[in-house]
Parts: structure tokens; sequence; C-alpha cells
């Protein structure tokens, strides 16, 4: 077991003396001379290096980790893990990973804390909470949540009386695709995705770079579609590893996307290209549509999005071919522009003129079926959370961050006065860190939980340290994608310091605060055992497999006897959106130009690596060796314009001034003349993340301008330009 | 006795680097050294581009010029056709790494020996298949015996149009690329 070993024990301040035995021909992978499944054993996780909540297995020797491998039976995993997966155990063996509770002995963002021991920790913070609730009410502590911490702290500040609960996953992610489609469909497309790629003869991306982006089971659905001959139709300013495997790659002006499907929508009707039983009989407002988007031509689409009319035409037409087995992908982050509740609602309307939702091919129908409710004690009554008070009506239930860090500023609504932060880089997360940092200023409490010391961990006045997903277990994890399944984590191994799950640390707070009745089981896994009990299945199967499908649960495309339900006012795919329309806001998306870089100036996107999940794993050794800093892409005859070399470091400054970190030029025709790119995450601020301190440019940081969608409240954050400045 | 061979289906590959990590942790490579890769290159001009993703190993050659300039014999042709190298008799002369025409092998930085892709031949011993193909999220990696005509890639090479890597180098790689479909799956 050599490296991890040796790794271990170094960690742990023990001498090592291990010898390795490992010369014989074909040395295990973890010869340590014990033979490679001498006291091994497998215990079923589900991955926590991103969201998608992959199925896992980790092999564990003599109390070590050794490696992580798919679970075969999981749906999202498929017996197969990404690169982030595989290196789980990056995250458990980092060195720089927070070992104990901190309490902070400088000004606030100084970087010095003491050691606290987690009585210290748990009465320091629930005292301040008690305050904060006498002086402005419940309402006055917000959590930012994220991961599965963020779930059970959620639990902890609802008991505590506080309806402000905001998580990223929304206002600077899904939440204009969700409302988009939620209008349209009342329903939005679900994480993961119901993309029903495998059986697609057609699939259309508007920037979503599968691939890089890194969704396991989707990726894999990716892959086999390639490989089955379905043609990509792929809208992205850049040329993405998904534009490389693409029929059509096009490289549409930024900000211009809405344009196009516009123009697309237009064709498909007007030439009889579209479903026009399965609209007859599902959909209302067709007449209405037809009329609004007769206006968008190919011929002006081709003047906004630089995208040939004959080849809008030609794209069109392959969509028309062959509908319904269409797959217009909803993507994922959606805040681009400000306006992006509207593009949402234009792929929702086009996926439903194709008649390819609820369709193979489509976008395929949720399960059903769901588990019995476990009723808890009722929460005490609450006033309306910062999110409802706002004036974006259609804020999810995942609320806005913004809102709630623009109340903190201003004290209005209402005074905003404590923070808890699970699981999410606030810092590397939301638009404009001068804000951020302006309300992080005015609180009278931040409460950071997390594993690393990320940027904004470096912030908080006190830290609580969770184990990583390798030393803990987590709420049983229920997936209702195409059917209905529950994954379960158990600690593969003991915690290696003085760090919490999520739930003693939520239960840990709830006692002192006085609603300890919330959390009447001691521990998670005899909460685990007892719904379990509740749901009628096995603990014991569970443990074993990881993962138990309820069977007979699926029912994902329309038949005779499988009618689709639309929660919309109309009972129909509404192509004509009444709610919008009810609230003041186009019925059917309108096209409105975005403002175009200056000369000398690059619109500044940002996505994705595989090898990342965000700013996340940027210090896991086995990740960071793949890649240790971002590059920024930049067009090829752009940089011999201005003289820039590849692999050159440039800087890179925006619009108001604000400066980049050094970063490497990746001099390139796969991206337009008038943007760059960087993958987003990078640059760190934490000194104590010592690999990646201040490795590559940070997007956020360039992040200075937003512009907030009207309807839903989420931060547009394609808004800023950029120029290139040599180092100097 | 089996002839393991390596089927690389390029059209598959996202360049997701899962290969690439499962491959490490599985093998305990040392950090900054690789038993595979991914090779991403485009070619063309804007916007007419073309991108081609390949995975690179080593070929485990049936004419191997690692074995044939290894001094000692540490680096041998086995029967079930796979390349290996036997760390107790080498003695790190680097002749090997020179001689490969595909920068397959490295030099362990601690240990001193010759180290590359051994096929995961422990794993095989347990019946499982390498861990890269194990984890390859795109199954642009299939591994299987020759001479089973029912496996993976006897039918795959059967059907579809493969090529190997420097063929003017003469080595005879076990390890064969799909670069594009010749053939409806």
């Amino acid at each position: 077991m050599a490296l991890t070993r040796r790794h271990f024990l170094k960690t742990m301040g023990v001498a090592t003396g291990v010898g390795l035995a490992g010369d014989h021909l074909f040395s295990p992978a973890f010869a340590d001379g014990k033979g490679p499944d001498q006291a091994a054993m497998t215990i079923p996780t589900y991955c926590e290096i991103c969201f998608w909540k992959c199925g896992a297995m980790a092999r564990v020797v003599d109390g070590h980790v050794v490696k992580l491998e798919g679970n075969p039976l999981h749906p999202n995993s498929r017996g197969k893990l990404c690169a982030r997966g595989n290196a789980g155990m990056g995250l458990l063996y980092d060195p720089d990973r927070l070992k104990s509770p901190m309490i902070s002995t400088g000004a606030r963002g100084e970087g010095k804390f003491k050691k606290a021991s987690w009585d210290e920790a748990f009465n320091y913070t629930a005292e301040k909470m008690l305050k904060i609730k006498k002086t402005y009410g419940p309402e006055a502590m917000a959590l930012f949540a994220h991961g599965c911490a963020g779930s059970i702290c959620q639990h902890m500040i609802s008991a505590y009386g506080s309806p402000n609960i905001v998580m990223p996953s929304f206002a600077q992610c899904r939440g204009p695709r969700d409302v988009g489609y939620e209008v349209t469909f009342g329903m939005g497309p679900s994480s993961p995705e119901r993309v029903d790629l495998v059986n697609s003869k057609v699939v259309v991306l508007f920037g979503s770079h599968l691939g890089e982006n890194m969704h396991n089971s989707q990726v894999q659905d990716f892959a086999e579609s390639v490989a089955r001959g379905a043609k990509y139709i792929v809208v992205d300013p850049r040329f993405s590893i998904a534009a490389g495997k693409a029929e059509h790659w096009l490289p549409v002006r930024p900000g211009s996307d809405t344009a196009l499907i516009l123009a697309w929508i237009n064709l498909i009707i007007q030439n009889g290209w579209h479903d026009k039983a399965y609209l007859d009989r599902y959909a209302t407002g067709l007449p209405e549509l037809t009329a609004s988007v007769k206006q968008y031509t190919p011929e002006w689409a081709e003047k906004e999005t630089d995208i040939p009319a004959a080849t809008i035409v030609e794209t069109a037409r392959l969509m028309g071919l062959y509908k319904p087995a269409v797959c217009i992908h909803p993507g994922r982050h959606a805040s681009w522009y400000g306006n992006d509740v509207q593009r949402a609602r234009a792929m929702a309307i086009l996926t439903a003129v194709l008649g390819s939702w609820g369709r193979e091919g489509g976008l395929f129908l949720p399960t059903k079926a769901s588990l019995p409710k476990i009723e808890g004690k009722p929460y005490p009554a609450m006033r309306d959370s910062v999110s409802q008070m706002s004036k974006y009506p259609f804020a999810g239930a995942e609320g806005l961050t913004n809102e709630v860090r623009q109340a903190t500023i201003t004290g209005k609504p209402y005074p905003i006065k404590g923070w808890i932060v699970t699981g999410t880089n606030l810092m590397k997360t939301l638009p404009n860190q001068k804000e951020t940092l302006e309300a992080i200023k005015k609180l009278d409490l931040l409460v950071a939980v997390d594993v690393m010391p990320f940027d904004t961990v470096m912030l908080a006045d006190v830290i609580l340290p969770e184990c990583s997903y390798l030393e803990r277990f987590d709420d049983l994890a229920v997936g209702r994608g195409r059917s209905l399944g529950v994954s379960i984590r158990k600690a593969a191994v003991k915690p290696l310091y003085d760090t919490k799950d999520g739930y003693s640390i939520a239960s840990g707070l709830a006692q002192r605060l006085g609603v300890g009745e919330y959390f009447p089981v001691p521990t998670l896994e005899e909460k685990i055992q007892q719904t379990c009990k509740h749901w009628n299945l096995s603990y014991d199967e569970l443990s074993t497999k990881g993962f138990i499908g309820i069977p007979n649960t699926a029912s994902p495309y329309i038949t005779p006897e499988n009618q689709p339900h639309f929660e919309t006012p109309s009972g129909k795919i509404e192509l004509v959106s009444s709610e919008l329309k009810r609230k003041g806001f186009d019925p059917v998306p309108r096209y409105a130009p975005q403002p175009q870089p200056p000369a000398g100036m690059f619109r500044l996107l940002y996505g994705r690596s595989p090898v990342h999940t965000f700013s996340r794993t940027t210090n896991n050794p086995w990740l960071y060796e793949l890649h240790k800093e971002n590059e920024v892409w930049l067009n090829a005859k752009k940089a011999k314009e201005m003289n820039v070399k590849h692999g050159q470091y440039v800087v890179l400054v925006n619009q108001d001034g604000a400066k980049s970190n050094r970063v490497k030029a990746k001099v390139t025709n796969r991206i337009r003349e008038d943007a760059v790119y960087i993958v987003h995450g990078f640059g760190t601020t934490s000194k104590e993340l010592h690999k990646a301190y201040l490795k590559g440019a940070d997007d956020q940081g360039l992040i200075t301008q937003y512009a907030i969608d009207p309807i839903c409240g989420s931060t547009g954050m394609r808004t800023n330009f950029v120029k290139i400045e040599k180092e100097a | 006795m089996p002839k393991y061979a390596m089927v690389i289906d390029q059209r598959r590959c996202v360049a997701c680097m899962a290969c690439v990590v499962a491959c490490k942790r599985e093998n305990d490579v040392p950090q900054e050294f690789f038993r595979t890769r991914v090779v991403e290159t485009v070619e063309g001009s804007f916007p007419k581009l073309r991108m081609e993703l390949r995975s690179e190993l080593c070929n485990h050659c049936d004419n191997p010029p690692c074995v044939y300039n290894c001094p000692t014999g540490a680096s041998h042709k086995r029967k079930d056709g796979t390349v290996q190298v036997n760390r107790t008799k080498c003695v790190g002369c680097k002749a090997c790494v020179a001689a490969c025409p595909y920068d397959a092998r490295y030099m362990h930085p601690d240990k001193g020996y010759a180290d590359k892709c051994t096929f995961c031949a422990h794993r095989l011993l347990e019946g499982k298949e390498p861990a890269c193909v194990a984890t390859c999220i795109g199954k642009s990696r299939i591994f299987g015996d020759l001479d089973d005509p029912a496996s993976d890639v006897s039918r795959l090479l059967r059907v579809q149009d493969a090529s190997v890597l420097l063929v003017e180098a003469g080595t005879h790689p076990r390890v064969y690329y799909i670069k594009k479909l010749s053939k409806a799956e």
C-alpha cells in the first residue's frame, strides 16, 4: 500500500518503517507483504467530491481507504467513477484539512485562530446565535447551504426559527433554468437532468460542455449516444470536447443564444416540422407563439448570432426530421446574462414543439413513486424569508443568496446578523466579492462548516470541521430519476481528526439552542436504521449493496396508459405562459441583444474542468497533479495581434479595474475572437491550502458586474469584459 | 493461454482523465509520473476544427524494443502477450525508456526501477479488468482476449477499422485504436 499507507503514517506522526515486499512480478496495487485482500473490507458510500452522488465502494485495508470504485448497482455511477471520484482519498488524506474546531482570535479575515474543543466551539456559536435571536429575531440568522451538512443544518436552523435558507445552486446556477421549465411544463428538468441521450437521434447543447462537466452517468450516456451515431448540434463560443464530437458546431456570439432558439422555433413551425398532434393534445398557445416568433427569421438571427442562416435552417430541419427523438439539453449552470429564465423558456418551448418532453430520445418523465414521508415535530412559526420578500416573484425554494447578502448590507427588509456557511465557498460562488466582504464585515457571527480551509472558511469567527465523506455516515440519498432508489453512505474509516459528521454538528448546536428535541435520535446510524424500517428496506441489505432500487417505479415515456401531468395553471404545456403574463413578464420570450465588449476587450466566459469541482478540489493532491492552475483561452489570431505567446503568463483586468492573478495563455483556435475562457474555481487566497494557494486566476474576482434576472432573482455572471495585460 | 489486447474507441473518449487517476491509485504511481495519459490534438482553423482524443499507454508490443534492449532480462514478454518488468532484475539503466518509441515508461523516482503499464496484471489474476478500463466513463477502453472470438476486443477488431500507433516502428502493438465509425454498432 506504499504511498497511501506511508502518507497516512506520516500524517499521524508515526515513524515509518514499512518494508515493501512488492518486488515479485505482479505486485498488487497496495502490496504491503500481506497480500491484497487480507483484512480488506468493502464499504459502500456515495461520493461527495461533487453533487452527482455516485454510488461507490471504498476498499479499506487496515483502517485505510486504499481504493474507490463505482458501485455497479448504482444508477449514477454504474460501476465507474470519474477522475475526482477516483481521487476521493486525496480529500481524506489531504494534510491541509481542518483538523479541529477553531475560534478566531484576530479581526475577521485576519486568519488568526485558536484550537478549540467541540464544547467551546458549540457554546461560542450557540451563545452568539441566542443573542442574535433575542436582539433581532431568529430570522436574523441565515444559512448558506450546499452538500450533506447543508441539508441537516437546514433542519437545525428551521427549528431555531429562521426561514432564511439559501443555496447558490439556485441563484448562481440552475435557478433560471428550473423556473423556465416549471412555468412551461409545471416541472423542472431535475438533477440529474432527465435527458434520454442514449436514445436520441439529435442532441442540442447550449454551452453544456458534457465531458468537461463530469456528471458521471450523463457523460456515460453522452459517449454512448455519440457511439450510436446521434447527431450533436453544439452551440458554444468555444470548441468544447462536446463540440469536437458534433455534427454541427455553432460558435455563437456570446449572449445571443435566444435569437438562435427563437429562429429555430419559427422555422420549425413555419415549415410544419413541429409535432402537431402532440401540441394539439398537450399544449396551449400555439397561435400566439407562432405570431410572436414570426419576426425571428434565419437571416435576422445570422446577424445576431454570427451563425449562417443556411446552417440555422439546416439544423432546424435536422431537428424536425428526427423529432421527437431530439434532446434539447436543458443545461445546468444557467445564470449567464440576467435574462436567463426567458432563454430557458425558449429552450423549453423548442422541446415542446418537437414533442420531445416525455418521449424516447427527448426528456423522459420522472418516476411517479415516492417513499413515505417521515413526520417530525413541526417547526415554529416564522416570518417571511428575505427571498420571499424580494421583488423577484419566481425566487424558488432554494432562496436567493444575493438577496440575503444585500439584506445583510442594508438591514432591509430586516437585519441579517449571522451566517452559517456549509459546504459552499461563497467567495468563489457569489459575484462581486466586494459585496460579499462588505456583508461579512457587518455580521455579528460567521460560522463555517466545511472539510477544508477554503477562502470563506478562513473568514469565519468559528470553524466547525466536518469529517470527510469517507469518515462519516450521512442521511440516505433518495434518487428520483427514471426510477426510485435509495443509497447509503457508511463511514469507511474512523475520523482521522477531531471532526464530526454534519448530523452531530447540527444536533450539537440544536441542544445548546434549546431545540434539541428536533434531534431525538442520538446518532445518524440509528436514524438511518429507523428510516429503513419506516420505508420497509433492509438496513443490512443496504449496508452490503450500498444501493437499493425500488422495482417497477419507472414510467419514462408517454403511452396511452402513462399520460403526462402538467402542473401549470392550464394543466397543459404553456407555450404562452399565463403565470409570467399574470406577473407582468413577457409570456413568450422576446429577444434583447446583450452589450458587446468594447475594442481591445473580451467577454469573460468560464466553465468546468473534468478533474475539478469548482474550488473544492483544487488542493486535492491527486487532482492538483493533473490540473494545477487554469489557463486563459485566447483566440490564436487575437494572440498574434497582441503578441501573446502560448504558455506565457498574462494578467486579466476587467472593466472596473479588477485584476487577476497571473494566468497562462492558452493560444488556440478553439474560441471566438470576442471572448476568453477560464476554468472556474482557481486562484484561492487561503494560505492554508498549500498546494492551490494563488494558483491560477479566479474568475469570480473578475465578475464584479452581474445582471439580476427580473423573474427569479438569479445573478447573470457572463456580463464582464476583460483586457489582457502582459505580466509586469 | 490468453492473448491480451486493448482496443481504444476514440469516438467514445471524452478526455475526462478518470483512467489516469484510477491507474495511479490502483498502481500507486508516484506524483508527477504516469503510466497512461490522454493526448488532445486539434487541427484546422476557426471555425473548421477537428479534435482527436487519444489515450496512450504501454502497447505491450509483440516485437518489443524495450525487451530487446534490456541487458538483464528484467523487461520480458510473457506468454499472455503482456510486456512486464521484473523489478528485482532491473538495474535502472534506462535502456528500455530510451528504446520505447511510445514514451510509455518512466524511472521510479524513489525505487530506481523502470515502471510502466502492466495491463493491471494483478487484477487480471483476480478476474478483473484493468483499472482504467473498469472506470472508463465512455467505455472507450475495451480489454480482452484475442484468442477468444467472442471477446469484445475480437468482435470490435473484426468489425471496425483499427490502427496502431507508429506502425512504421514495426513494434506490432497490442493496443489498437478505432478512430471513426466504419460500421454502425
